[in-house]
């Protein structure tokens, strides 16, 4: 039955005549066979409507084979289906997703919980029965400027036996804004906003999809200004991370320092496209702002003097023992775990589930740059600590290759700006990035006029908040702001 | 009355130093040494707000635990010079006096029946308690070795014992010195700074407070901070004039101060789950003074 199935690359245009439509069951059966293979992992499974039905998309990717199997399955409105995730729990959110948006019943569905559209007062939350036992709930306002979350603990004294993690209060309705807004700008615009810390991934995702649509080829050095922006975001973020946890154990130093060392990066990024978190550097068929050797020179000096203090920090909290024993065996999560769960980015590198889309599925410039996934087995949140502190080093690496291999930008002021063109009718474009957090999807399917009918956005967050809830099991509930802190996931990726 | 003045006026400075020393350490401008006074005076100025569902336990509460430290200052002498409140065996009542208003601070926080205030109740009331056994033993070996049992007749006749005196001194400091972290939940037992719910002791039992009420419950942190430190202090003063023993008594609080804020600048904070064995060591060492006292004086064997 596989051969009916397609094979695409990443970042490619295929049309939707094309793609194979399986009937309900076969398609359930296929999708299971598929994930049985621990190298494929799903990017996307969402549904449409399209001419009196609905269109369930399946989008798995195989990380061996460097493409993405896609197919799909038409099914009537509220039609009962049997549930896939009841015997592959990666696909759970999915469905629940599905559920939310299209009104399908998953039977079988191991645990029907909302995932955005949660009515407080109606959704009764997970309990659990006994003399001892005592519930704690934080949020969904918390203390300090985070975003909103609902966190339910239910302890045994200090122990958590259980954490029910509940979303939905960003939900700003990205994916059909997408459908709606008619302009690309504010389309853009959109993505960018999709995560504030990830917008030049998100914008990547974006741009790579509408380009793909379009059949359009950005030229070199339009790949090369996002591959050093996404890089230089991945620092940023991981080197702000650090400082967060340090803060969270209590370490000033380490804070202290960490925190100065994100600003000369996230102020390079405002000299180069005018913000520090990088929006506007990414758009569709064009590098907006041109990469000057003055900005080169100035890059190569900041990433000196930031390597020399990051090195000598890192270093020290990997040997100070005050701070190793609290990230040290602390909430862990299993090679199985962040298997069954689907968990990815990193989340899956540091539970020994290599997950990296730089390298098994590259895009812009990162094939030639042959990124080797930084690859941590035990787990735990300093599993992930040192995974940030390695992949910075790394980020280092590649962004003095690729200044190394800095290409001609032409004129700076482009009086014209280029444009990809119309989107192809009836097509579907699928898009992966690594942002710092992990893989970003995002997937476009186009109508007969060449409008937009479906625009699906996946974030790393979607899967790995069920990766957080897991690692605080059995740890003390005052370690969960260091658990929580050392995944650092988006609420409103998740939430869109 | 010598020691109530000095405690007072420390206190106006203990927090203050205990900020600076971070700010300096970070490579930070931070606040002033008189900022948290002028937090004081801002919530001094406030309005408190109540929930529904706390009672009169909850309002009177922060007025017990400021009243139970100041009756324990005044058991505080000044080297040779009595408090105002002395008479044999003065330490237990400073003990618990402390101890009656950590009680209303605990059951104020239960009052408001959050589960996160009565997870940092459970936990004030675990440290304290395992923090007892540290005060008494060092205190009894104090008396023991002396032969004395008010505060002032211990600290009058510490010196001239001899050599073993100075090694109970060092003894003392240290343990009187973690007291008052481990009392004002401090690193490495608690980190004020975090401002996280769910790992907080004594920052998340007073959650609810505000105004008035949290400005009372500041004021009573400087002064317990300030009380330990007079501790300290006296352990040096019993046997110099008052005219030298101010200015050591001032040096001693700045420098314990300064200590404090050294510690919170350059270590991690404890997992939860350490701060009980690391509270027990406390218990161990004062007994190890115990028996100490109890070879050299010969009541042992």
């Amino acid at each position: 039955m596989n051969n009916n199935i397609l094979h695409v690359s990443n970042g490619s245009c295929i049309k939707v005549a094309d793609i194979p439509v399986l009937s309900y069951d076969c398609f359930r059966a296929t999708t299971l066979e598929l994930m049985s293979d621990k190298a494929r992992h799903c990017v996307s499974y969402f549904g449409y409507s399209s001419a009196e039905a609905i269109r369930l998309m399946m989008c798995i990717a195989d990380d061996a084979a460097h493409d993405i199997l896609v197919f799909a399955c038409d099914v009537e409105n509220g039609a009962r289906l049997a549930s896939a995730a009841a015997d592959c729990l990666a696909l759970e959110r999915y469905e629940r997703e599905i559920h939310e948006n299209w009104g399908l019943e998953f039977e079988g569905h191991p645990w029907y919980k909302p995932v955005r559209d949660f009515m407080p007062g109606k959704y009764k939350f997970f309990e659990m029965e006994g003399e001892e036992l005592h519930e704690v709930g934080v949020g969904p306002v918390h203390a300090g400027v985070i975003e909103p979350g609902h966190f339910r603990f239910i302890c045994n004294g200090e122990d958590v036996l259980h954490l029910e993690i509940q979303l939905g209060w960003q939900h700003r309705g990205v994916e059909s804004l997408m459908l709606k807004k008619k302009r690309l700008i504010e389309r853009v615009l959109l993505a960018e906003g999709i995560a504030g810390d990830t917008s030049v991934s998100h914008s990547t995702a974006f741009a790579s999809v509408w380009e793909s649509l379009c059949g359009f080829k950005p030229g070199k050095e339009v790949l090369w200004a996002r591959t050093l922006a996404a890089e230089l975001e991945r620092m940023a973020n991981h080197t702000g991370d650090l400082g967060a946890i340090c803060g969270d154990v209590a370490y000033q130093l380490g804070a202290a320092v960490f925190g100065r060392l994100r600003t000369p990066i996230v102020n390079f990024s405002q000299r180069w496209c005018g913000n520090r978190l990088g929006k506007g550097n990414v758009r569709p068929a064009y590098a907006p702002y041109a990469f000057t050797e003055e900005l080169r020179q100035q890059l190569l000096s900041d990433l000196s003097a930031y390597e020399r203090d990051f090195l000598e920090m890192s270093d020290k909290i990997q040997h100070f023992p005050s701070v190793l024993s609290r990230l040290d065996r602390t909430g862990i999560v299993s090679t199985e775990q962040a298997e069954s769960i689907g968990a990815v980015g990193m989340a899956a590198k540091c539970a020994g589930v290599c997950r990296d889309t730089r390298a098994s599925h590259p895009y812009g410039v990162y094939a030639s740059l042959g990124v080797q996934p930084v690859v941590k087995e035990s787990g735990d949140v300093l599993a992930r600590t040192e995974l940030r502190i390695d992949e910075v080093k790394q980020s280092l690496a590649i962004v003095r290759a690729l200044l190394a291999q800095m290409p001609s930008f032409g004129a700076s002021e482009c009086v014209n700006i280029p444009s990809a063109g119309c989107p192809a009718s009836g097509s579907f474009a699928i898009a992966l990035t690594e942002g710092w957090r992990g893989e970003i999807c995002h997937c476009a399917v186009t109508g007969a006029d060449g409008e937009l009918v479906a625009y699906k956005v996946k974030d790393p967050s979607f899967h790995n908040w069920m990766a957080l809830a897991l690692a605080v099991r059995g740890n003390e509930i005052s370690d969960f702001p260091i658990c929580n802190k050392s995944f650092n996931l988006s609420y409103c990726g998740h939430d869109l | 009355m010598t020691s109530l003045i000095l405690i007072l006026i420390s206190a106006l400075f203990f927090n203050g130093i205990i900020g600076r020393v971070k700010s300096i350490s970070a490579g930070r401008k931070g606040p002033g040494i008189m900022q948290p006074i002028k937090d004081v005076i801002r919530l001094f100025r406030k309005g408190s707000v109540y929930s529904e569902v706390s009672g009169p336990v909850f309002k009177a509460a922060p007025a017990f635990y400021l009243a139970s430290v100041i009756v324990a200052i005044l058991c505080v002498p000044f080297g040779s010079k009595a408090g105002l409140i002395s008479f044999s065996g003065d330490f237990v009542f400073f003990a618990y006096a402390l101890a009656l208003g950590k009680l209303f601070c605990i059951i104020g926080a239960l009052d408001t029946g959050s589960s996160i205030e009565g997870m940092g109740a459970a936990r004030e009331a675990t440290y304290s308690m395992l923090a007892e056994p540290a005060f008494f033993l060092i205190m009894g070996s104090l008396a023991l070795m002396t032969g004395h049992s008010s505060f002032q007749s211990i600290f009058a006749a510490l010196h001239p014992v001899g050599p073993m005196s100075w090694a109970l001194t060092a003894i003392a400091m240290y343990i009187f010195l973690v007291l008052a972290m481990v009392e004002n939940s401090r690193m490495p037992v608690d980190d004020p700074k975090t401002h996280l719910e769910l790992t907080m002791i004594h920052e998340v039992m007073v959650l609810d407070n505000s105004g008035i009420d949290l400005g009372l419950i500041f004021v009573t942190g400087y002064l317990k901070f300030a009380m330990y430190a007079a501790l300290i202090a006296n352990l040096f003063i019993g046997s110099i004039p008052v005219g030298f023993g101010i200015p050591v008594f001032l040096a001693v609080q700045a420098v314990c101060a300064v200590i404090i804020g050294l510690n919170e600048s350059f270590t991690a904070r404890f997992r939860m789950n350490h701060n009980p064995q690391f509270i027990f060591t406390l218990a161990c060492i004062a007994l190890l003074a115990v028996f100490g006292v109890m070879l050299m004086s010969g009541q042992l064997v």
